[in-house]
Formats: structure tokens, sequence, C-alpha cells
């Protein structure tokens, strides 16, 4: 018989390949009117911070991880033999509540194995949300893992308790979700999102009518998803193609990376090594650049380029590539034309902006803001700095010089097995 | 010079200013003291004056100093009245310029406090007592060392989430108890007055060493967030050199393996 200590230790442990650990952008409440506990809303709270540099928001777990599909590279696939348990609602939804009142976490983040069938799965996951919100009125953060093949009625009465629901895509190419996970269907997979994205238009809509009645509610937070990178052979035009179709026809809130981590007996199928962890975080600032920063795919990686480079982050190398873009009046310049100077970030140029209603920007107002000028100088003009195309052209290369030479002080080899540079 | 005892809040901070600004005493006039280095009684109080403030400051220097105030360097108090000074004598769009050398400096203690605030949020551990033997209401107590005077600005926040709770938050400076309808505070206290253990604290700190991936190791993205300085009140941290050895010898196992 395993303990309660047993099994949260099994489901945890099989939870955390999941990237997600998000508790912000849902709508602003409450307990003070209420029958029992909890808040949420605006900015998302991080509880602590594990040593991997992932931050603990909610408590994350399996239901259970047994498993009746067969993808490769889940460690909770049915043909491979790690520890089993299971948890019951009871015991879920007691964790959730004792976990919330010691402030460890800012609530629950649900997700599963495949049991008996899609449908049964999704009911018992959403049988603890619902207990967590109406028998004790919990009005912490609940993100909820939505199973594809669930039926319609059931994603709807998800997210009537549930601030996020996510469907992984998992793989960034169809192909590869047909070799590496049978049961899967991509197609199958996007029509679940449809189904969450139409679902939060019509809640969208019956909003904005004001009706007397509040409309029930949907998912305030959205939905996600995430791609494994580095299990299958795509490349990172691939992938950020996939993200942007899924950002903008779903509108999804967030597309989560996660480079491929090495489970313990793994497939043949599967790289035996990990791919660099920079590559996630080139992706990451890449799909910033994409949705923050008004880049197209095609600006970041395209056919003579497929993948974002290692060494330096892909803003800096557009600039690099297009050196005709600059230098940029800090004067004059739109936001936009700001936004792709490298070091100046959102806020930075937002402050910019705000200055320049008062006077004209000097070199000595980058300083008082604490803009990096060093980073900054060769891509600006200012009324007081005008730089020579040849500064800019040396500096450049300079600048990506030093950056491979210090690469090279580490043998690829090393690069590839622990991600680090 | 005109010698003034630091005040001990916001409110008797803006009665003071309001007396200097009206008596035209400018910044570099004015030395804020300590009240323990006040060794004499002070001579020449500035006389109060009972005419209405005819200065008007904007809305956004009262929303700037609510915050400063809760800093913990008691620089605080000079540097804001130097800021008022200016907003009402020199220029009254100093604050959305945003380049002045004081205004900065407030800028970057309001990031300072603002963190902290988050921190707080984040970091308060509970600890439940039973409030008598047999009974099953707890009394949810932590102790928690903010880094600036922040007690009272956090209260509402505690107060909203865990209204059906009985709480306390000890810190050293103030305390804070809810006991479901009302919020009090009381003196500062010391770690020995907060309980130790909690029936859940293994199950968290299973769940913490459970949820880390050892295959990826990023020491220093952690501390970036969670500094050293938090740890000595958050019961997880004691795991934290035991996972660290944990993936440092995943990765060397697995640089064997690829040669």
């Amino acid at each position: 018989m395993l303990s309660l200590s047993d099994k949260l230790a099994i489901l945890s442990d099989a939870a955390k390949y999941d990237a997600s650990c998000a508790s912000s952008g849902t709508d602003n409440r409450n307990s003070l009117n209420g029958k029992g506990i909890g808040s949420a809303g605006g900015m998302g709270i991080c509880h602590s911070y594990t040593p991997d540099g992932r931050c603990i928001s909610l408590l994350k777990i399996l239901m259970t991880n047994f498993c009746i599909y067969d993808c490769l590279y889940c460690i909770n696939r049915k043909s491979s033999n790690t520890p089993r348990a299971r948890l019951k609602p009871e015991e879920i939804v007691s964790l959730t509540l004792n976990f919330y009142k010691r402030n460890y976490i800012e609530g629950l983040f649900l997700s599963s194995g495949i049991i008996r069938n899609a449908d049964y799965t999704m009911e018992c996951i959403i049988a603890v949300a619902r207990t967590l919100r109406k028998v004790h009125d919990f009005r912490g953060y609940i993100h909820l893992k939505t199973i594809p093949d669930a039926s319609k009625e059931l994603i709807a009465d998800a997210g009537n308790w549930a601030d996020r629901l996510s469907i992984n895509v998992e793989l960034p190419k169809k192909q590869s979700l047909a070799k590496l996970a049978p049961e899967k269907n991509a197609e199958d997979i996007e029509a679940s999102i449809q189904r969450i994205h139409q679902k939060e238009v019509e809640y969208e809509a019956a909003k904005r009518q004001k009706p007397k009645v509040k409309p029930p509610r949907f998912a305030p937070a959205g939905q996600s998803t995430q791609m494994i990178v580095g299990a299958d052979d795509s490349n990172d035009l691939n992938i950020l193609n996939r993200a942007n179709t899924l950002y903008n026809s779903y509108k999804l809130r967030r597309v989560y990376y996660s480079a491929y981590s090495p489970i313990p007996e793994p497939s043949s199928d599967l790289p035996p090594i990990a791919p660099p962890l920079v590559r996630e975080h080139r992706l990451y600032q890449a799909d910033w650049l994409l949705r923050f920063y008004g880049f197209k795919v095609d600006e970041i990686v395209n056919e003579s380029s497929l993948d974002l480079d290692l060494h330096c982050d892909p803003k800096m190398s557009w600039a690099m590539r297009n050196p005709d873009f600059f230098p940029i009046d800090l004067n004059q310049a739109s936001r936009e034309e700001m936004l792709r100077v490298p070091g100046l970030g959102v806020r930075n140029v937002d402050r910019i902006l705000n200055i320049r209603r008062w006077h004209l920007i000097r070199l000595e107002d980058l300083q008082k803001i604490r803009i990096s000028l060093k980073k900054i100088l060769p891509y600006i003009e200012l009324v007081n700095y005008h730089p020579k195309r040849a500064h800019f052209n040396s500096f450049q290369s300079i600048e990506c010089s030093s950056r491979l030479n210090q690469m090279e002080l580490f043998s690829a080899k090393t690069t590839a097995a622990n991600g680090e540079l | 010079m005109k010698y003034v005892q630091n005040p001990h809040d916001l409110k008797s901070w803006i009665q003071e200013a309001r007396d200097l600004v009206q008596a035209e005493i400018p910044p570099n006039e004015v030395e804020w003291v300590p009240s323990e280095e006040l060794y004499l009684e002070l001579e020449n109080p500035t006389p109060l004056s009972d005419k209405p403030s005819i200065y008007e400051v904007p809305k956004a220097f009262l929303i700037l100093a609510e915050t400063v105030a809760c800093h913990r360097n008691p620089e605080k108090w000079a540097l804001l009245y130097c800021i008022l000074w200016k907003l009402i004598f020199k220029d009254k769009h100093l604050l959305q310029v945003g380049l002045d050398e004081s205004v900065r400096t407030c800028q970057v203690m309001i990031k300072q406090v603002r963190r902290d605030c988050h921190k707080m949020k984040a970091f308060v551990r509970f600890r439940a007592l039973s409030v008598a033997e047999n009974s099953a209401e707890k009394h949810y107590v932590s102790w928690y060392e903010p880094e600036h005077l922040i007690v009272q600005r956090m209260a509402p926040f505690f107060q909203k989430r865990f209204t059906q709770m009985r709480w306390s938050i000890l810190t050293p400076d103030e305390c804070m108890h809810w006991n479901g309808k009302k919020l009090f505070f009381s003196n500062g206290a010391s770690k020995v007055d907060a309980p130790e253990g909690d029936d859940y604290e293994n199950l968290w700190l299973t769940y913490y060493q459970n949820t880390f991936n050892a295959a990826r190791l990023k020491v220093k993205a952690m501390q970036t967030e969670m500094p050293k300085k938090y740890w000595k009140n958050l019961p997880e941290a004691t795991l934290i050199e035991s996972l660290i050895e944990k993936g440092q010898a995943m990765d060397i196992s697995r640089k064997f393996d690829a040669h």
C-alpha cells in the first residue's frame, strides 16, 4: 500500500515534464465575500524555485500515471516500468487546500495519464476542480490539462471550473507525432484546441452583451500548449511556424517549449542526449519577438537558415543581417522601429517615448534610465551622437567573433550534453 | 540649519513637510534626524500654521510617497522633501519626465519595495497550530523577515486571500493578525515566538524534491529569483544543497556516457 507521501512523490515526479507553471492573467477575485479561501488575478506568484531554475507556482501533479497510451517520449507510457500510483479525488482536494493554506502554492495544475478512455479521464479531472470550487469555494488558480479526445460537453464543463486549459501539441511535426505517439493524432489535438478557442470566443461575446445573469465562466486565463524540442528532427523553422499558427488561429496565451529531457529507460527511437538547453532559451526569445516585438517568423528563421543561432540572440542576429536598417534615430523613430534595436526592450522603448514628449533625447538621458550604452550605441542616433557607419560595421564583427571564441573554449560534446554555454 | 525629527510614518511626514513648505524652508536647509540622535529638545519647532495649505501637489507624488515611505532607508524623508520642493517651486512635470536625480533614486527605492512586497506574497510560510486540544480549528502562524517596512501595506493581500482562516504573520518590525473578521497589529516579535513544524511540511518537501528535474540544473536562475537571504525561513530550502548534488552527479554520469 502506497502512503500519501509515496503517491505524491510518484505523481509529481511524473508531472514535472510539463513546463507551464503560470498563475497569471485570470480574472480578479478574492475571498472577502466567500466561504473559503483563495484569490487570483494580475501577476502570478512564484512561491518557490527549484535548482533547475523553474518556479513552483502551482501544485503540479497527475491524478494517475497509469496510462493506456504508449507515447515514446513520455515516462508514463504503457510500456515503461516506472512505478505507478493513483490519487483519490479527495486526496488531491485536500493536498491543494492544505498547501494553499500554508501559502506554498497559487493553486492546482492537474493532468493525468489516460485511464479507460478519454471521457472517463476527463470526468475524473473535472470532478476534482468542481469539488474545489463548489464544495470548498476555492478561489485560487486551477489549470486543467484537457484530454484531446474528450467530448465537447466535457471540455465546456472543464472551462467552467478552470482558469486555464491546455492541450499539448507535443511535437512540432505531425509525422513525428504519428511515429512517436501512435495513439495520438495531430488533427484531433488541433480540433480540440479549436473547440476551446470557440468556447472562449462565445464566452467573450456573452460577457460583452452585459446580460443580467452572468454567463457561465470559461477559462478566463485562456489556453496554452507545449512542444517538446529535440525529441524529433524538427528544426526551429518548423517549431516557430507551428507556434505562430497556433497564436494566430486560436489566440493561445502561451506556447511552452520544453527541451527534451532524457527519461529513464528511453525508447531507442529517441535521441540519446538532450538538446542544449540554450536552444529552448533561444526559442523563447524568438517567441517573444513574434508576440511583442512585431517580428515575423521568416525574419527570424527561414529556408536559408532553418535554426536559430545558439551563440547569438535572435534579435541581435537579425540586426547583424540587416545593417541597412540602422542607425535608428531615437528622436524620430516609431515604436516598432525602436523595438528592433538590440538592447532596447519594450519598457525602455516606452520610457524613451515618454521622455520624447518633453524634450529631445540626449545620450545622458539614456544613461539616466540605465540603458546599456555599450550594447545599443552602434544601432542608434541621437541629437548629440551620430555613429559612423564604419564604426557600426567594425563593432558587429568584433562582437560576433568574440562570441564565437568564447564558444570554442568548450568542446561541442560537453555543450551538447549539458546545454550550458 | 533646521533640524526635524524623522517622522514615524507618511502621515506625520506630510504634516511636517507642509509646515516646512509654508515656512518656505528649502531642502538644503533642513536636516532630518533619527530620534535617538536628537540630544536636545528641538528649540525651534516649525511654527504650526493654521492656514490651509495653499500648495497643490500632483496625486502621482502622493502615490510615489506612499511606496517610498515603506523603504527602510531613513534618507527617504529628505529625498521626498526635496522632490516636493522642486514640484512646488521649480517644475510641476518633474515626475512625468522622470529624469531628475532624486526622482530616479525614488524610483529605485520603489522598485525595491515592490519586489519585497512581491517576495513576501510568495515566501511567507504558515504553520498550523491547533487552537485548543481536540479542536479542529487551526491558527496559521508565520515568521517572516521583510527587507522593508511593508507589513501594513501587505495586510489587504493576506486578508483577501485567507479570509476564512485565522492567521498571524510575525515579523521583527510588527506583527499582524486576522481572526476571520478583524485585522490588528502588534509590536515586533522574534523567531522563537513562531511555531516549529507542521503536518504538511514533509509533504511539501516531498513535492519540492520530486518536481525538481535533475536533468537540467540551473542554479543561477534559481538564485536570481530566490536569493539565499530568503532561504532561512523557507522549509524547502534545506533540500537545495542535496538536490544540486543530485543534478551534478547526473550531469557527470551523462558526460561519461557521451564519451
